[in-house]
């Protein structure tokens, strides 16, 4: 038996986990039309590399990995891509998203499906593969996997089955339905980092679950650990702690401590890319709470979430739907929006499973957040640096070692809304660091641009003063004495000058008189003589004003 | 009395040419309180305070006598930045130099566009190419939204689009929420 080491606070909401555990997983049907969003990871978003028209297949990639952080995104099933557009997407901003969408043909076309022999792949060839199948962290952060695979000698890699937040059972029942499988998809990860070892971390609440696992992992050298329940074990930080001792120092990733963490479903989609060739375009969905029939589904990526919810028969007293769970959660305002990589669970949401919490009250600093917060931190001092957007402070205080998974807000006794504070405060901090490097970089390109205009008047002034000593040994050369030569020069460059633009002139052959017929070359000859008759009047004239100017003078 | 007065004045020539040694060894190049200055200022360079510049501003700021107050695109903030870094009081922004625009780009219409090369000449990151009657085209990702290539312009070819940076530019807003009136709570209570 393993020893724990519990991490500090965490709170005990209520489960409401077995409502949708009575049933198997079932496959919702395939929808007429599915909005696949290019942004369903963390990173830069996907290219799309398919063109409004195209006739696609079941598993096809329509969007490729753009940059290292980002990660593809394939069609979930056949059919024609109708539009890539801005719809609105699953997203606290509200705001729309370009998207794919596909109109299906109910015939379900695979693209050719090729397993591999993972033992046989090189670490990065497989992990290039596994970001070209868009493997992805299902548990909720979306981030792409392939980055938290590039670490090598691992002392333990950690398998995040804990699933603590209340109403979500998808990865339980994918535990329960398909533990060989998820074995399997471990076997992939253990040896792309080479982990020494493996601990399954599942709460205690899912029996069937670790057994289901612990049968699975028979010879394979996997431990599968049973946690308490406490919620946030589910959070990759706290459960290494809890199940290693080890902590994740501030500001650093896992691997620095020896330690990885993957979600059990996102194991079980390299499973499936690995050994079926099938990227991620379906994933387990919990549809629970004020539902006739909660239950988890296998949905297609891009199912939209109102047409989903219909499957499980929300009660006529819905207010409205959640996606994620109820800590950590987002409330969806519009319905069409699609199921992405990290959608885990939709919960109907009614006025007495989620009653309106009383208005909030002043911070009295009780310190009951402080002693609730699973990452150690001072949520009253974060709270009141927060509110007075005095960032700098914030930041000393951690702030970005918050998880947001809402503890402090559940236990405040006056209701305040702190997780929100947290966001804010991070995202400002976010803006303010872009703004100071896009800031840094428009004055770095001012200066350069100062830099070059002193350097362009140098190089001008160097060209004149050369060509100007050139000039003047020239005429040196020619005459002696300064000034004289000097002006002897101008005029004989002038001269030449004048001379070229005549000899041009002389060259200029009219274009339009070859070849005319007699009478109008006549009519020109009679026209020449007029103006050879003007000329001589005129230089005549000329000639007479001169003498008569001569005289006046 | 005469050794009091011998040690005093024996201590005085040691410091002081200690003092000196430190000043030449030690010497700062530049105003260092114009780099911070200048580190605060959002090198938009658009002049509107006055100074051909961000840098020439910060100069002025770091020489004293500047008003703090001037720097439209950077708006309270900056203010307030400067008034915390120069220990000063904050003063609100001078009129004329309150600007709440949302972050903007030029764009020049290359329909329109004579080739004349001014709007280039003005720029002052350097954030338009284009050759001599050649159409220009403004490099978004490096325009500081900063409308000195706007008066140059002889066809008026050139308009400020407001970036739209859509999900990557959202940020989570300040919480707002109905707090409970405890007096009236505890009122109704007794």
């Amino acid at each position: 038996m393993i020893t724990l080491y519990p991490f500090h606070g965490g709170i005990h909401p209520a489960e409401h986990k077995s409502e949708s555990t009575r049933l198997g997983v079932a496959v919702a049907p395939l929808p007429a039309r599915l909005v696949v969003p290019l942004r369903q990871h963390s990173g830069s978003p996907a290219k799309a590399v398919v063109s409004a028209g195209d006739q696609v297949l079941k598993g096809q990639m329509i969007g490729a990995a753009e940059g290292y952080i980002s990660s593809s995104i394939h069609a979930p099933s056949s059919g024609r891509v109708v539009a890539i557009e801005m719809l609105p997407a699953p997203h606290p901003s509200g705001l729309p998203d370009l998207a794919i969408v596909l109109e299906t043909d109910g015939e379900e076309r695979w693209i050719e499906r090729q397993a591999m022999d993972y033992r046989a792949l090189d670490p990065a060839r497989l992990r290039q593969h596994l970001q070209d199948m868009g493997v992805v962290g299902l548990g909720g952060a979306v981030f792409p996997s392939h980055v938290k695979l590039n670490a090598s000698s691992l002392e333990t890699l950690v398998i995040n089955a804990a699933e603590c937040e209340p109403y979500i059972t998808c990865d339980d029942m994918l535990m329960r339905e398909r533990a060989a499988e998820v074995v399997q998809g471990i076997m992939i990860a253990q040896h792309a980092m080479g982990a020494r070892e493996v601990l399954i971390g599942i709460e205690d609440n899912k029996p069937e679950a670790i057994a289901a696992m612990q049968a699975a992992c028979q010879g394979t050298g996997c431990e599968v650990v049973a946690v308490p329940v406490l919620y946030p074990s589910g959070s990759a930080k706290q459960l290494i702690k809890l199940l290693t001792g080890k902590e994740v120092p501030s500001g650093a990733l896992a691997p620095k401590i020896g330690v990885q963490c993957f979600n059990v479903a996102t194991v079980y989609t390299m499973h499936r890319v690995i050994n079926h060739g099938e990227p991620v375009i379906s994933r387990l969905v919990t549809l629970t709470g004020n539902m006739a029939e909660a239950r988890n589904y296998e949905v297609l990526i891009g199912t939209p979430i109102g047409e989903l919810a219909k499957l499980a028969g929300p009660k006529a007293d819905t207010t409205g739907y959640l996606m994620g769970g109820p800590m950590m959660g987002l409330p969806l305002t519009d319905l069409s929006v699609p199921v992405v990589k990290g959608t885990n669970c939709i919960i109907a949401t009614s006025k007495a499973l989620f009653p309106p919490l009383p208005r909030a009250m002043p911070c009295i600093r009780c310190t009951r957040c402080a002693q609730a917060c699973p990452a150690d931190l001072q949520p009253q001092e974060l709270f009141w640096f927060s509110k007075a957007k005095n960032f700098d402070k914030a930041q000393e205080y951690k702030l970005f070692d918050c998880i947001e998974c809402g503890c402090c807000s559940y236990v405040c006794p006056s209701h305040i809304p702190l997780v929100q504070f947290y966001r804010f405060a991070k995202s400002e901090i976010a803006a303010q660091e872009k703004e100071r490097k896009a800031s840094g970089h428009a004055r770095e390109r001012h200066e350069f641009r100062e830099f070059r205009q002193e350097r362009e008047k140098q190089e001008k002034a160097a060209r004149h003063a050369a060509k100007a000593a050139e000039a003047a040994a020239k005429a040196g050369s020619a005459a002696e004495g300064g000034d004289d030569a000097a002006a002897a020069a101008r005029k004989a460059a002038i001269q030449a000058a004048i001379e070229r633009a005549k000899a041009k002139k002389a060259a200029v052959q009219p274009q339009n008189v070859d070849g005319l017929p007699p009478e109008a070359q006549a009519k020109i000859e009679e026209i020449d003589e007029l103006r050879a008759h003007a000329r001589e009047a005129a230089e005549h004239d000329v000639a007479a004003q001169k003498t008569d100017a001569g005289q006046g003078a | 009395m005469l050794s009091a007065l011998l040690v005093m004045l024996g201590l005085a020539v040691v410091l002081g040419a200690v003092l000196g040694f430190a000043s030449l060894k030690f010497k700062v190049e530049g105003n260092p309180l114009v780099e911070k200055v200048d580190a605060i200022l959002p090198q938009i360079q658009c002049g509107q305070c006055g100074f051909p510049g961000c840098k020439p501003y910060a100069e002025a700021i770091g020489a004293g006598n500047t008003p703090i107050n001037l720097c439209a695109p950077g708006g309270e903030a900056t203010m307030l930045r400067l008034a915390d870094l120069l220990g000063v009081d904050p003063q609100p922004l001078a009129a004329g130099h309150v600007a709440d625009k949302p972050k903007q780009v030029a764009f020049i219409d290359e329909q329109t566009c004579i080739g004349c090369t001014l709007c280039f000449q003005a720029c002052p990151v350097d954030a338009i190419v284009g050759a001599a009657k050649q159409m220009h085209t403004i490099v978004a990702a490096e325009c500081t939204g900063c409308e000195l290539c706007l008066p140059p312009c002889p066809v008026d070819c050139i308009a400020m689009v407001p970036v739209n940076e859509g999900m990557s530019g959202w940020k989570w807003q300040y919480p707002v929420y109905p707090i409970s009136d405890a007096r009236n709570v505890v009122e109704a209570g007794a």
